[in-house]
């Protein structure tokens, strides 16, 4: 059996599957909860109720529309690329998910006589496992407006490629502040690190990089230019309908997901609890979801706040203020741990 | 021909910032903003939530139109005189006038409107037929959900419009 990095923690393979399938389920069953919430939330901060119509509070919203995504004829354009045109949106969805495994929802615990931990898989080298699926994604996002062959996908596609790989270097550099803090790669070791103190104290500049550059890196208002419905239709998902939007769709949720787990298990300290309040291990993985709903509600905040950025402001203020600033951090943070 | 220092307009900016003042004050109109959106959560909706709630309507609201008849005598008010139809300009009434039979009257005056349709369809709602009648015979009513699906459907006859209207909206009360 190829090795593809160390694991820190490893259990037998049945639990792993088991662990696999429950983290999919929960995710997968909690995200048309959150289109439904971004939603009603929106609609909140516009002054109206957002979906109530189907089912008690909107919440069966989700479910007439994945019927009638689902009914939808797979249509492709005459110009498209066909077997890229399919394998996008796969890709998109596949990388999306890929990185939940990584996500730390609590401590090791024993759950009928098994020692399990409470997360997919702990590696010695988490956040550039987490990078790496981001880095396959923009495969996903970039093939998806290519093959399309159509104009506003391409364009799209062309915003995407530029954006996130400008805004994944101050995402990263943003991280390796906690990483030299905490001295391990693994996400698990680094929210052990935090049961002291959580990193958004002394990493509090390496925060607001981190979330600046992933509110680019989920192509999420103020930075959605890579979909800008008022300019690009649709972006790179112009020409996707029926399920091929909806694996598009859940991606850019997923990935929102992930981000906030991340800013959670490096910043927020993860599964613990603040001053020092010790929870049971079964309450870990509500903590961790508590914390990431704080940010996702901030993502959606943020979406009813900020306008879209113009591109040439997107670029500049990524690699002359953002970058500059996570180098900064990053060096200030180097030579308090060296002295 | 262009004359640079005429056709040009020079455009004033204020004194260049330096960054740091910039990212400070994009930094606190952000944090303006999101104290914006947030009070709008706080307020609360304002959304009529329409087919259980609806908008009242003011008195003199011109919905769909509705004949009268005299309450003591039960007779119609309209005589059949055409001046709604002149007046109209859709051109969406019908008048048909015939004489009254004295033993079965119909109308209270001379004649009778032996045909009264309403195209609503075509109707803009102007009020004219109103203005118009030397009767008061038809004033409009409050009633605004008139849809339907076929346009032959819209057309509403003397017996339509003669019918106690349902009171599907809400008056809007005095002060409201």
């Amino acid at each position: 059996m190829i090795a593809f990095a160390d694991v820190n923690f490893y259990e037998s393979w049945w639990v792993q599957i088991i662990k696999a399938i429950v983290i999919f389920a929960v995710i997968f069953g909690i995200l048309p909860v959150l289109t439904v919430y971004e939603r009603k939330l929106l609609g909140r901060f516009q002054h109206r109720y957002g979906p109530n119509r189907v089912g008690p509070y909107g919440l069966l919203q989700p479910m007439a529309e994945i019927v009638k995504f689902a009914r939808k004829e797979a249509s492709r354009p005459t110009t498209s690329v066909g077997w890229l045109f399919r394998l996008a949106p796969a890709l998109a969805i596949l990388t999306a998910v890929g990185a939940l495994a990584l996500i730390p929802w609590g401590g090791v615990t024993t759950i009928f006589g098994q020692r399990v931990g409470l997360y997919g898989i702990d590696v010695s080298i988490g956040p550039l496992y987490v990078f790496a699926l981001g880095g396959i994604s923009f495969y996903g996002i970039m093939l998806g407006g290519w093959a399309s062959g159509s104009k506003y996908s391409f364009l799209g596609a062309m915003r995407a490629a530029a954006q996130l790989i400008s805004y994944e270097v101050s995402q990263g550099l943003a991280l390796v502040g906690v990483i030299m803090t905490s001295g391990t790669l693994s996400l698990v070791g680094i929210v052990h690190a935090q049961q002291g103190m959580w990193y958004i104290v002394p990493q509090f500049a390496g925060f607001l990089i981190f979330m600046c550059a992933s509110f680019a890196e989920t192509n999420r208002a103020p930075f959605d230019l890579v979909e800008a419905d008022a300019e690009l239709v649709a972006g790179y998902f112009t020409e996707y309908g029926g399920t091929g939007f909806v694996a598009f769709l859940f991606s850019e949720y997923v990935n929102m997901m992930v981000v906030s787990a991340i800013a959670v298990t490096m910043f927020l300290g993860g599964w613990t609890l603040p001053f020092g309040i010790v929870s049971p291990v079964w309450c870990d993985p509500i903590v961790v979801f508590a914390k990431m709903m704080i940010f996702i509600t901030f993502f959606i905040w943020i979406r009813a706040t900020l306008p879209r950025l113009r591109y040439d402001q997107l670029m500049s203020f990524g690699w002359k203020v953002l970058l500059p600033l996570a180098t900064l951090n990053l060096l200030v943070t180097a030579i308090v741990v060296a002295s | 021909m262009s004359v640079p220092e005429l056709d040009v307009i020079q455009v004033v900016r204020g004194p260049s910032r330096s960054p740091a003042a910039g990212a400070y004050r994009t930094f606190g109109e952000t944090l303006r903003g999101l104290k914006t959106t947030f009070a709008r959560v706080v307020e609360g909706t304002h959304t009529i939530q329409y087919p259980e709630e609806k908008t009242p309507v003011y008195p003199r609201f011109r919905g769909r139109h509705k004949l009268h008849k005299f309450e003591d005598t039960g007779l119609e008010k309209c005589v059949g005189c055409s001046l709604c139809a002149a007046a109209c300009p859709a051109d969406c009434i019908r008048v048909v006038a015939a004489e009254n039979d004295p033993e079965d009257r119909v109308s209270a005056g001379e004649r009778y409107a032996a045909v009264y349709e309403i195209n609503l369809s075509r109707c803009i709602f102007c009020g004219y037929c109103e203005v118009a009648c030397p009767f008061d015979a038809i004033t409009m009513g409050h009633d605004y959900e008139m849809s339907d699906y076929t346009r032959s459907d819209l057309i509403f006859t003397k017996e339509m419009l003669l019918a106690e209207p349902l009171e599907r909206t809400p008056l809007r009360r005095e002060g409201e």
